[in-house]
């Protein structure tokens, strides 16, 4: 029995088709994968779904409506049983945790917030999760905030329940939290649409799957029938090429200088976002990595090397000769490029064009007197977009109109222009998809082959046991081990985080 | 690459696209002064008290004094892009810098027979002054962290008194006849000065935007102050510049505004200025929340707002008045520019395209 079915949509974008003639159906109590590359056209098709797209064509069919559903906005969406999560948080981190989950549901004038706060309290407490109603919700940890806004649309008695990239800033016990939370929602006969990149969760906690390809349908099929290479061959439209070999293919860095004199060397660094004080260096060519749980200070220790916190303590060595790095500019103009772990607040201005935001680094560093020429912006931003196959309409294109994976690409072009000595990717591969991906990995080697030195941070192991040859292990924001050779095992790493010295 | 050209020129006709609004407005103004009264833009050549012939009507006072809207739009433009703010406090700073010149000028004396100093000499100090209070106002917003309206409210309040302050509170009057020409006309020059100041101005600002990255650094701050920071920009030294820029226009403006009437008035010279300088750069549509920018667009806002001011005044609207009429173009820029009704907007175009297409 289908609590929702979509036919035929369609939605155009200036420049993009996003979705073209889409089918899409959703049973009671199962949860449904929605999978596809960056900019396959899921997020539009829950846009379209949830009101905050009107959609060009097609119609929408809901359980209990006998003609197609009309909605115009996420309230009507709500008003019909459909409750989202989208990928960014969509709350006020300036109001409370209980204001936040109760926003727009309150009737009348007069509002009872004891009651609601004690409400949001039992809630919380039910789905357990560490934060009290009257918090700000700023003060919590953004995995705590996205259980915050699962908590409300769960608390909405919704029909169907969306849940666009839900775990993709939550840590491996909080993803089971959540699993276990999205099957007893099954059992209750809520229909849920999962859209996720990570594949181990979809045959994990999914029924069925659908995929889409360049905003065209795949196809709709059975967990059990589509094995995870077709599953992956379907959303990529050819055969994956394997992906765990891809580091014996590279070629190593073999200049004679290599681990002579590190690239960059640092002791007793410490910065004000509450990191212990740490040593470290990397050699010319090396990839090395940053591991731990969300939340053990990986990122913050990449920012102390940038400057992108305000550095307290230590000394830095750039090829042997002693630097001083105290903000950004400092760090680019000894070679160093930093892709940040949010993309959207820390990486691209959203209202310029895709040329602007690559051209940017370079330009900042070239010097405020001496812009590059349009030809040559146009020059670079085109070389990029080839190389990276960044899929935009055209150089000119806002940013914040791409793909996430496609804004993705344009920053890790922005640092690229800039060619480095020493390039530090702060979870680059967050929220993007397979394809992307391992393109971003082969690139690292490449890079790193090439004589460039690469840290690269990942929340997945996996990924970085592909691409690194050194990882360093952080817990509770302190260094806690390093790992090289035969020690970079899943295993090892996951006991050294869990710590044997207790 | 075939389709690279085409790209561009769409990105071309994007930037065109802002400009839609003032040429619509200043349309309407024509067109409703051309039904109305023809005789509005009629053009004569009269004796200035100097007793050269110059250029006379509507037109030219709208060129005169559109011309001092827009290079206060100049400054506002990029404090705008840069704060998502305003500057309310020109006005003041505007008094505060006619003050300035008044008193190299004319020293403690208040009609002395020559000037005590040469102008350039006083029109310079007035630019270090407004720059200084300019850089009040940007260390306020951009170390303070200050709402731009609130931390420009100090200025805007005390400005006026402090300009009466640096007169000991006379009201200086300048004799010589080379004093007036900077808000008037120059001998032989039928146009008024203040256009061609202006016109020097905006060279001066396209040739900045051109060979420096102002444009880009603060549109860039605007829009996402801390990624601009990790690209290597300083936000903080970014929005106090355009302060201190905006500080220069305000100096030029006030050399304009007291040479005018040789004297100055602190209560009342470039009163409500400051409304007429944001609502060009929002007539030009240009976000008032900060980031893109057209500079073109506000500079033709300013002569917009000026053409609405004069048509006012020739149809005899009271001057207290003339804020109300101006808020009804506020309200409707308003609600044009609402994300809401753009969308609207342009999904009727979009049928009608496509009505056209079926058609043919």
């Amino acid at each position: 029995m289908s609590v929702l079915e979509m036919k035929n949509i369609s939605k155009s974008f200036p420049g993009v088709r996003a979705l073209q003639h889409v089918d899409f159906r959703l049973c009671e109590g199962e949860i449904h994968a929605l999978m596809g590359e960056n900019g396959a056209g899921k997020s539009t098709l829950i846009k379209v779904l949830t009101g905050v797209y009107d959609k060009d064509e097609g119609e929408i069919f809901l359980k209990g409506l006998d003609k197609a559903a009309l909605i115009r906005s996420p309230q009507d969406a709500q008003n019909l049983g459909i409750s989202t999560v989208y990928q960014e948080i969509t709350l006020c981190p300036n109001l409370s945790v209980a204001e936040n989950m109760y926003i727009g549901r309150t009737k009348g004038m007069l509002t009872n917030w004891k009651k609601i706060n004690d409400k949001a309290d039992k809630i919380l407490q039910q789905l357990e999760i560490p934060a009290k109603a009257r918090q700000q919700l700023s003060s919590c940890s953004i995995a705590i905030q996205q259980m915050v806004a699962i908590a409300r649309a769960v608390d909405m008695d919704c029909k169907v329940l969306i849940l666009d990239e839900p775990t993709s800033s939550l840590d491996e016990n909080e993803v089971e939290k959540l699993f276990t939370l999205m099957r007893n929602l099954r059992e209750k006969g809520v229909g849920i649409i999962f859209v996720t990149h990570f594949l181990d969760q979809v045959y994990e906690v999914c029924d069925k799957i659908t995929v889409l390809r360049d905003g065209q349908l795949v196809g709709e099929y059975v967990i059990e029938e589509l094995p995870r290479v077709k599953l992956v061959a379907k959303m990529l439209g050819k055969e994956l090429d394997d992906m765990s070999d891809i580091k014996s293919e590279a070629l190593e860095y073999k200049g004679d200088d290599a681990s002579k004199v590190p690239v960059f060397e640092a002791e007793g660094l410490q910065s004000n976002a509450g990191i212990k004080p740490f040593d470290f260096y990397i050699n010319k060519g090396e990839v090395n990595g940053f591991t731990g749980l969300l939340g053990s200070g990986r990122s913050e220790c990449v920012r102390a090397v940038f400057g992108a916190d305000r550095v307290i303590n230590g000394k830095v060595k750039m090829n042997g000769k002693k630097v001083k790095i105290n903000k950004p500019i400092d760090a680019m103009k000894n070679g160093i490029a930093y892709l940040p772990e949010d993309r959207k607040i820390d990486g691209i201005i959203g209202d310029l064009s895709v040329r602007e935001n690559i051209i940017l680094a370079l330009q900042v560093l070239k010097g405020f007197f001496r812009p590059f020429s349009k030809a040559q912006q146009y020059k670079f931003a085109e070389e990029y977009i080839k190389l990276l196959e960044i899929k935009t309409a055209s150089a000119d294109t806002p940013i914040k109109s791409l793909s996430g994976g496609n804004q993705q690409k344009v920053i890790l072009g922005r640092w690229l222009l800039m060619n480095p000595e020493y390039l530090i990717l702060d979870e680059p591969t967050r929220g993007i998809d397979v394809g992307t991906k391992v393109e971003i990995q082969k690139l690292v080697l490449k890079l790193a082959s090439e004589g460039m030195s690469v840290t690269f941070i990942s929340s997945e192991t996996d990924e970085m046991l592909r691409t690194c040859s050194r990882m360093i292990v952080m817990r509770d924001r302190k260094v806690v081990g390093e790992l090289t050779g035969s020690d970079l095992t899943q295993n090892k790493i996951m006991s050294t985080i869990a710590g044997g010295d207790k | 690459m075939g389709n690279t050209k085409s790209n561009r020129s769409i990105a071309l006709f994007g930037s065109m696209k802002q400009l839609i609004i003032p040429v619509a407005a200043l349309a309407v103004l024509i067109l409703f002064n051309l039904i109305a009264d023809p005789s509005f833009f009629r053009i004569g050549i009269e004796q200035n008290n100097a007793g050269n012939p110059v250029l006379s009507g509507n037109l030219i006072s709208i060129l005169d004094y559109g011309s001092e809207l827009a290079i206060l739009a100049i400054g506002m433009t990029i404090v705008t892009a840069a704060t998502g703010g305003q500057d309310i406090s020109i006005g003041s700073a505007i008094a505060i810098a006619g003050a300035v010149i008044l008193r190299i000028l004319c020293g403690t004396e208040s009609a002395p027979e020559t000037m005590k100093a040469p102008i350039i000499v006083a029109f310079l100090v007035a630019c270090v002054v407004s720059m200084f209070f300019g850089a009040f106002n940007g260390m306020l917003v951009s170390v303070f962290k200050i709402q731009p309206m609130v931390a420009t409210l100090i200025l805007f309040t005390a400005g006026r008194s402090i300009a009466a302050w640096i007169n000991s509170n006379r009201l200086p009057i300048v004799n010589e006849v080379e004093f007036t020409y900077f808000g008037g006309n120059i001998p032989g020059i039928a146009l008024p000065t203040p256009f061609f100041i202006a016109v020097a101005c905006v060279i001066i600002i396209a040739l900045v935007l051109k060979f420096t990255n102002l444009g880009l650094y603060t549109q860039a701050v605007g829009i996402n102050a801390k990624s601009s920071r990790l690209n290597g920009i300083n936000p903080t030294f970014i929005k106090f510049l355009s302060f201190v820029i905006l500080g220069l226009c305000v100096a030029v403006a006030g050399l304009i505004k007291v040479s005018r009437v040789s004297s100055i008035n602190y209560s009342t010279i470039a009163k409500d200025i400051e409304m007429d300088a944001i609502l060009a750069v929002a007539l030009g549509g240009n976000a008032l929340s900060g980031g893109k920018f057209s500079m073109t667009a506000s500079i033709l806002g300013a002569y917009v707002i000026q053409f609405l001011t004069t048509t006012l005044y020739k149809f005899k609207v009271p001057s207290n008045a003339l804020p109300a009429y101006k808020a009804i173009v506020v309200i409707i820029l308003v609600v044009l520019s609402a994300p809401v009704v753009r969308e609207k907007l342009s999904s009727f175009w979009k049928k009608i395209r496509v009505s056209k297409k079926e058609a043919s």
